[in-house]
C-alpha cells in the first residue's frame, strides 16, 4: 500500500554514507512488511539494495547469507551434497506464509528483522546456531548468536539505525541431521508450531529449536539425547506453562500441546536414526 | 523515473512512499486490481521484468528501467488473448472477475513443477467467488463453455457476456475510472473512526486538521443532515430500524465514522484524520447479546424503542402445541449451538465516487447490490429530489450481501454537495472488518421431540441474534431464521422465539444465506444428534420427516402464505448425496492410526425470494441492426445474473446471447429494480426479462403480420430474422420498415415476486480429522441441488463451488476476533483465513432433475441456498469421525483440540 507519510528515499550505496539515524527512519529490504501495514511513524526509507551484498556465499565455514538476499534466492538454492541440513533451508522458506511472488521480492533479513514469533527463517537460524553480523550507524560491527536476536512478538536487539547485515550458518551446523514439525490452523497458513530437532553426525546429542508457539526462539541442547521426561521437563524449565504465544494463529493451550508433541516427535525420529 | 508498463515507456515520478500498484493505476492501467493492499490476496499481481510480484508491496521506484506487464500487456499485440486468459474464458474461471487479472497473471508465471503443486503456487491468490474449482480446471486447460447458438440459449452453458473485458483487464469496476473529464479535480475522503465500543463525542477540534495542506473540508456530526436512517437496503423501508445518522455524536462500535477529512490526495485526508483532535466520554459498553438483554445493561439507542432495552427484535410463533408435542415423546434432545461473526470479504471492497454535473444532477458510481434503493436513500437523506440523482455500477467486484448496505455513498454526497467537486471514497481492506457489516453472530437452543420410530412430535428453537451497534437486516435475518430451516420438517408442534440484540460490535448485515444458514446450522446438527440418539440412520429419520410436496409448507406461523412447490426435488438431493457419500468416492484417508475419518450431510430449504415486496423491472427494444437491447435494474456483482438475464431473453427471441445488448443497474437508463438480494436475481429480475422477451417477441411478430397483411401465429422468429414459410425478412429491414410507418419495437414488463417457489439443497462431508494436531482434511465433498432446470448450468456450479467454499470456510477458518474491548484483532486476510486453494477439495455439484413451474424457464433461486447445508454437514462428519459434538463455529485444530480434550 502507499505508505503516505513517506517524504524521502534515500538510495545510498554503501552504509557509511547513512550517518545518523533520525526518528522516522527505516530500513528498506523487500518492501514486503514495511509496505503491508501503514506506517505513520515513519518519514523516510533508507534502501539496502544499493549496497551490492551478494546473496548466498558458499565457503569452507559454511553459508554466508547476505540480509539483503532475496528469500527465493535461499529457497532456490541448491546445497552442496555434503551438508545433511541443506533441505532445511527449502523447508523453512517453504514454512512461511508468503507466497512464492512474496519471496521474489522479500528478504531473508526482512524477515528476521520483522521477528515475528513465526517467523520461519528465525527458526531456520536458529536450529542452525546461525550467528548474525550487525552493523550499527557508528561503524562498529557485532556478532550475536541467532538465539539472541528475538526478543518477543515484533521485538528484537537492534539499536536505532542498527542494520542486519548478514547470516553465517556454520557448516558444523550444515552437517548434521535435522527433523522438523510444524502445524498451521489453515493449510499452508503462518506457524502455530514450528520445531527443529538436529544432531551432530555420529553423535546421540540433540539441539531442540522451538519457535511459533513461543514469543521468541527457544533453543535446547542436550549433550546427550535426552529420554521423553526428561526433554519435556528441559521444555518445561525455560517455557512456563503460561508463556506460550496468544495469537490468531492457535491458543497459547493448543501451542503448548503442540510443542510438547512436537518435540517428542523430534527426539524419537533423531533417537530412532541416530 | 522512466520503464515500460505493458510495452509503452512511461515517465513520471512516484511519490517517496508510492507502491507500485497505485503508480500503475495512476497511469490509467487499471487492470491492476486492490484486493488488500497487504500482500494477501495477489489481486494486484504484476510481473517486473517477467517475475510475478505483489505490486502493492513493491515500491514504485524499485521499477526504475524495468518492464512491468500487467493484464492489459499479457495478450499478444497482434491481437487475440494469451493462451491463460483463453483458459480462463473457456473454463469460465471467475464469477465477479475482480481477482481475475491477478490470478492469471500467476497462473501464466507458473513453471512446470509449480503447476504440479498448485495448493503452494496459488497461495497467494484469493478468489471469493469460485472456490478455485473453475480456477483449477482452466490451469488443467479445461474448458466447457458451448458456442453460442440461436434458439439454443435456454439450458446452455455460454460464457458470461463480459468474459473477455474480465480476463484482459478492461472491464471497468467501481474504482476503474480516471479523475478527469467529470471528475477533474476530484477529492478523496477518508474516515476517522472510533477507537471506543461506546462514547458520547464531546468535542472535535478540526483546526489541526483543517490546517494540513490539502485538506478541503472536515465533517462532523454537526455538518450532516440530522435525519435518521438504516444502512440496509430493502424494498420495504420499514423492516430496518431508522437508528443512524451520517455522523453521530454518539459511537456505539470500535471502527464507527467520527469524522470524514476529504482533501486533494489520499495522503493529505489520511493526514487530516490524525491531527483530529476528539474528545469522547467514554461510555460503559456491552458486547454479549445475553448481557444485553438484562435490565441494567448499557442501553445503546434511545430512537424509540427503548422500552425493550436492547432487544430491537423479537419474533416468536407456535403451530400446534409443542407441550402437547413433548409430552409425546419417547425422547428428547435439546442443546444449544452457536455460529461465529464472518466477513464478506468480496474482492473489491465498497467504494463510491459522486460528483455534480453543469445542471446540478448529483451522479454516484457506487459499488451496491441496490441503486435504486440507495438513490431513494440519498434522497431522503439529503432532500433530495429524485430526478436529481442517479445511481449506477460499474462492474462490482462481488457482494454476497455486503453491498445490499449503504455505508460510502452518502458521505460522498455530503461532501460533494458541501464541496461542489467530484469526491471519492474506497474503503480499505481493514475498514471492511472494522467498518462493514458482517454475518449476525447466532446462538440457537434446540429442542426435540421424537417417538421412538423418530417421528418428530415437537421443535422448538430460540434464536438470539447479535445485531451489532446498529439493526439493519436484523428482523429480516432472524424472521429468516425462524422460518425454512423449520418448514424443512413436517411436524405439527413447532414453536420458535428470536431475540435480534443491539450490542457494541460491528454491525450486521445481510449475507448470503441471510439468518437460515445460522439456524440451519444449529437444527441440522441436532437431528443428527437426534439419529444418534434413535439408532436411526440419519438418512432414513431425514426422509421421515421431511417436507414432502403434498405437504404444507409451514413454519411457526400459521398466516396463509405465498410460498408453494412449484417443483420438488430434495428426495432427490437426499439420494444423490448418499450415494456418492456409500460408494467410495473422494480422496482415501490418510495413513496413520491418529486420522479419525467420519462421514456426515445436512440439508437446507430456501424460499426463493423474500417475503417481503420486491420488485424488477425489465424493458427491451430490438435495434436498428437487428440485435436486441435489454436493460434491466438488477445488479451484477458476480452472482451471473446478468448472464442468465441475457440467456432467458434469447431463449424467448430464438436469438443468441450475443444478439443481446445488455444494460443494467442504472437509475438513469435501467427500470426500476429492488436490488440484487434475497435471491431474487433470476425469480424475479430474469421473470421480468422473461415477460419483457415475450412482450417483444410479440411485438415484432405482430407487426411482421400487420405488415404483410399475414396472421401473426403463422410468423416466428429465427437468428436475425422474421419467418414465413419461404418468406424470411431480416429483422433490420423489419425494423427500418417498422420504423418507417411509426411502429415501436419495444417492451417493458415488471416481474414481482408472488408466488414464490421453494429451492433444496443437500451437502454430503466426509473427512479425516488428525487426533493430535486436530486437522481437518475434506476427503469427499458432495452437493445436490434442487434448483429447477438451471438456466446456465456452468455457471450454476460455479455458484454453487462458491457458495460450498464460503460454507467450508465459515465451518474450518473464518472467524472474526474482537479484543476484550470491541476491536477486531484480525482486520487482514492473513489473520481473517478465507478459504485459499490449498483448503478447499474439489466439490461434486449435482443436480436435481426438476423443471420449476414458478420460475422463469423452469428455473430457481441458486446463488445463496447452497451454503446453509455446508457447515453442518462438516460438524455432523467430525462428530461421525471422533464421537464428540462440536457445537461452535468455526471448526479450528485449535478448538478441535480443546473439544477433544487432547492435552
Amino acid at each position: 500500500m502507499d505508505l503516505h507519510s513517506i517524504t524521502q528515499v534515500r538510495r545510498p550505496s554503501s552504509p557509511a554514507e547513512v550517518v545518523g539515524w533520525p526518528k522516522g527512519h527505516a530500513w528498506l529490504g523487500g518492501g514486503t512488511w514495511l509496505f503491508s501495514e501503514p506506517q505513520p511513524g515513519l518519514d523516510t526509507l533508507v534502501d539496502l539494495d544499493g549496497f551490492g551484498w551478494p546473496a548466498l556465499t558458499v565457503a569452507e565455514a559454511g553459508l554466508e547469507i547476505a540480509a539483503t538476499c532475496p528469500i527465493i534466492a535461499l529457497d532456490r538454492f541448491v546445497p552442496p551434497a555434503e551438508w545433511p541440513a541443506g533441505p532445511l533451508l527449502r523447508a523453512c522458506c517453504r514454512s512461511l506464509l508468503a507466497s512464492f511472488k512474496v519471496m521474489n521480492t522479500a528478504t531473508v533479513g526482512g524477515n528476521i528483522c520483522m521477528s515475528l514469533p513465526a517467523g520461519a527463517l528465525i527458526a531456520l537460524t536458529v536450529a542452525l546456531e546461525a550467528r548474525y553480523t550487525l552493523w550499527s550507524r557508528d561503524g562498529a560491527a557485532r556478532s550475536v548468536d541467532a538465539a539472541e536476536f528475538v526478543t518477543g512478538d515484533h521485538r528484537n536487539i537492534l539499536q536505532p539505525g542498527e542494520l542486519l547485515r548478514g547470516i553465517g550458518i556454520p557448516a558444523a551446523s550444515l552437517s548434521k541431521r535435522y527433523a522438523m514439525r510444524r502445524m498451521t490452523l489453515t493449510h499452508l497458513g503462518r506457524s502455530a508450531a514450528l520445531l527443529i530437532g538436529t544432531q551432530a553426525p555420529g553423535r546421540r546429542n540433540l539441539t531442540l529449536t522451538i519457535t511459533a508457539s513461543t514469543p521468541r526462539p527457544v533453543r535446547l541442547h542436550f549433550a546427550a539425547m535426552p529420554d521423553a521426561r526428561t526433554l519435556a521437563g528441559a521444555i518445561r524449565a525455560r517455557v512456563p506453562d503460561d508463556g506460550f504465544f496468544d495469537d490468531v494463529n492457535g491458543t497459547p493451550a493448543y501451542k503448548r500441546h503442540l510443542t510438547y508433541q512436537f518435540a517428542e516427535q523430534i527426539r524419537a525420529e533423531l533417537d530412532a536414526g541416530a | 523515473m522512466s520503464c515500460t508498463i505493458d510495452g509503452k515507456p512511461v515517465a513520471a515520478t512516484p511519490r517517496p512512499g508510492q507502491c507500485l500498484r497505485t503508480f500503475i493505476r495512476d497511469q490509467g492501467v487499471f487492470g491492476v486490481k486492490k484486493g488488500c493492499d497487504a500482500g494477501d490476496c495477489g489481486a494486484c499481481t504484476v510481473w517486473l521484468d517477467g517475475i510475478p510480484v505483489h505490486s502493492c508491496l513493491v515500491p514504485a521506484f524499485r521499477a526504475e528501467g524495468r518492464a512491468v506487464t500487467t493484464i492489459q500487456g499479457l495478450a499478444p499485440a497482434e491481437g487475440g488473448l494469451h493462451p491463460m486468459q483463453q483458459a480462463f474464458h473457456d473454463a469460465q474461471a471467475f464469477q465477479c472477475g475482480f481477482c481475475t487479472a491477478g490470478m492469471i497473471m500467476t497462473a501464466a508465471a507458473l513453471d512446470e513443477e509449480q503447476r504440479a503443486d498448485l495448493p503452494r503456487a496459488l497461495k497467494g491468490n484469493l478468489c471469493r467467488c469460485t472456490g478455485y474449482r473453475s480456477i483449477q480446471d482452466a490451469l488443467g486447460g479445461v474448458g466447457a463453455v458451448q458456442p453460442d447458438v440461436a434458439d439454443e440459449a435456454g439450458g446452455a452453458c455460454l460464457a458470461n457476456p463480459f468474459s473477455t473485458g474480465i480476463v484482459t483487464g478492461h472491464a471497468c469496476y467501481t474504482m476503474d475510472v480516471a479523475p478527469e473529464g467529470a471528475l477533474d479535480g476530484m477529492l478523496h475522503l477518508k474516515v476517522l473512526r472510533s477507537p471506543h465500543a461506546h462514547a458520547r463525542i464531546t468535542g472535535i477540534d478540526r483546526g489541526a486538521a483543517l490546517a494540513v495542506p490539502g485538506v478541503v473540508e472536515v465533517f462532523t456530526w454537526e455538518d450532516v443532515p440530522r435525519r435518521l436512517f438504516s444502512t440496509a437496503t430493502h424494498e420495504d423501508h420499514l423492516v430496518d430500524p431508522d437508528d443512524t445518522y451520517i455522523l453521530d455524536d454518539v459511537v456505539r462500535f470500535v471502527g464507527q465514522r467520527v469524522a470524514a477529512v476529504v482533501a486533494g490526495t489520499e495522503a493529505a485526508a489520511e493526514a487530516g484524520c490524525r491531527a483530529l483532535h476528539v474528545e469522547y466520554e467514554v461510555l460503559p459498553a456491552v458486547f454479549d447479546p445475553e448481557a444485553a438483554m438484562q435490565p441494567g445493561a448499557p442501553l445503546l439507542h434511545r430512537k424509540g424503542g427503548e422500552g425493550s432495552g436492547n432487544i430491537y427484535a423479537d419474533i416468536s410463533g407456535e403451530v400446534g402445541s409443542i407441550a402437547d408435542g413433548f409430552a409425546e415423546a419417547d425422547i428428547l434432545h435439546e442443546r444449544t449451538y452457536s455460529t461465529s461473526r464472518v466477513q464478506h470479504a468480496h474482492l473489491e471492497t465498497h467504494g463510491s465516487i459522486a460528483w455534480r454535473d453543469a445542471e446540478g444532477r448529483i451522479h454516484v458510481r457506487t459499488s451496491t447490490q441496490a441503486p435504486f434503493i440507495t438513490q431513494q436513500k440519498l434522497v431522503h437523506l439529503f432532500g433530495l429530489r429524485a430526478r436529481d440523482v442517479h445511481v449506477f455500477t460499474g462492474r462490482v467486484g462481488g457482494g454476497f450481501g455486503g453491498k445490499q448496505e449503504m455505508i460510502t455513498e452518502d458521505l460522498v454526497v455530503l461532501a460533494v454537495l458541501k464541496t461542489g467537486r467530484p469526491v471519492k471514497l474506497e474503503f480499505t481492506r481493514p475498514d471492511q472488518f472494522d467498518a462493514a457489516t458482517t454475518r449476525h453472530q447466532m446462538t440457537t437452543r434446540v429442542k426435540l421431540g421424537a417417538r421412538r420410530d423418530g417421528r418428530l412430535t415437537a421443535i422448538e428453537i430460540r434464536v438470539v441474534s447479535n445485531t451489532g451497534a446498529y439493526g439493519g437486516h436484523a428482523s429480516e435475518t432472524l424472521a429468516a431464521a425462524l422460518a425454512s430451516p423449520m418448514s424443512l420438517y413436517r411436524c405439527a408442534n413447532k414453536k420458535a422465539d428470536g431475540f435480534a440484540v443491539y450490542t457494541n460490535i460491528v454491525p450486521a448485515g445481510g449475507f448470503r444465506g441471510y439468518g437460515a444458514s445460522q439456524s440451519t446450522f444449529a437444527i441440522e446438527c441436532a437431528m443428527d444428534e437426534l439419529s444418534q440418539m434413535l439408532g436411526i440412520d440419519p438418512f432414513a429419520l431425514r426422509r421421515l420427516n421431511m417436507i414432502g410436496p403434498k405437504d404444507w409448507i409451514e413454519s411457526v406461523w400459521k398466516d396463509v402464505s405465498d410460498v408453494g412447490f412449484g417443483s420438488y426435488g430434495l428426495d432427490q438431493c437426499l439420494d444423490l448425496v448418499e450415494r456418492r457419500l456409500a460408494d467410495g468416492s473422494g480422496l482415501p484417508a490418510p495413513e496413520g492410526e491418529e486420522w479419525a475419518v467420519g462421514a456426515g450431510f445436512a440439508m437446507a430449504m430456501l424460499e426463493c425470494g423474500p417475503p417481503t415486496e420486491h420488485r424488477s423491472g425489465a424493458e427491451m427494444a430490438l435495434l436498428p441492426d437487428g440485435r436486441f437491447h435489454l436493460a434491466i435494474g438488477s445488479t451484477e456483482m458476480g452472482n451471473g445474473s446478468v448472464t442468465a438475464h441475457g440467456q432467458i431473453a434469447a431463449a424467448r427471441l430464438s436469438a443468441r446471447l450475443a444478439d443481446i445488448v445488455l444494460i443494467n443497474a442504472d437509475t438513469d437508463l435501467t427500470p426500476y429494480d429492488t436490488g440484487t438480494f434475497a435471491s431474487t436475481g433470476t425469480v424475479v429480475a430474469g421473470q421480468a426479462v422473461n415477460l419483457a422477451a415475450e412482450a417483444l417477441r410479440a411485438n415484432i411478430l405482430g407487426f411482421a403480420a400487420d405488415h404483410t397483411g399475414t396472421a401473426a401465429a403463422e410468423w416466428s422468429l429465427e437468428l436475425g430474422a422474421v419467418r414465413r414459410g419461404d418468406r424470411r425478412i431480416p429483422l433490420d429491414a423489419l425494423h427500418a420498415a417498422g420504423t418507417g410507418e411509426g411502429h415501436r419495437f419495444q417492451a417493458k414488463r415488471k416481474a414481482y415476486l408472488s408466488p414464490r417457489t421453494v429451492a433444496f439443497n443437500v451437502q454430503g462431508i466426509r473427512l479425516a480429522v488428525h487426533r493430535v494436531t486436530g486437522e481437518i482434511r475434506i476427503l469427499l465433498s458432495v452437493h445436490a441441488a434442487d434448483i429447477g432446470r438451471p438456466i446456465n448450468p456452468m455457471q450454476c456450479r460455479g455458484q454453487i463451488d462458491g457458495a460450498v467454499a464460503m460454507g467450508l470456510g465459515w465451518a474450518l477458518t473464518e472467524h472474526m476476533v474482537h479484543s476484550a474491548d470491541g476491536r477486531v484483532v484480525n482486520a487482514a486476510f492473513r489473520n481473517y483465513h478465507i478459504p485459499a486453494f490449498a483448503d478447499l477439495p474439489r466439490t461434486e455439484v449435482l443436480f436435481a432433475d426438476t423443471y420449476d413451474s414458478i420460475g422463469p424457464l423452469g428455473a430457481k433461486s441458486q446463488g445463496e441456498c447452497a451454503i446453509n447445508p455446508v457447515a453442518p454437514a462438516v460438524a455432523n462428519a467430525l462428530a461421525d469421525a471422533v464421537g464428540t459434538r462440536f457445537t461452535d463455529l468455526p471448526f479450528t485444530p485449535d478448538r478441535i483440540f480443546t473439544g477433544l480434550g487432547m492435552a
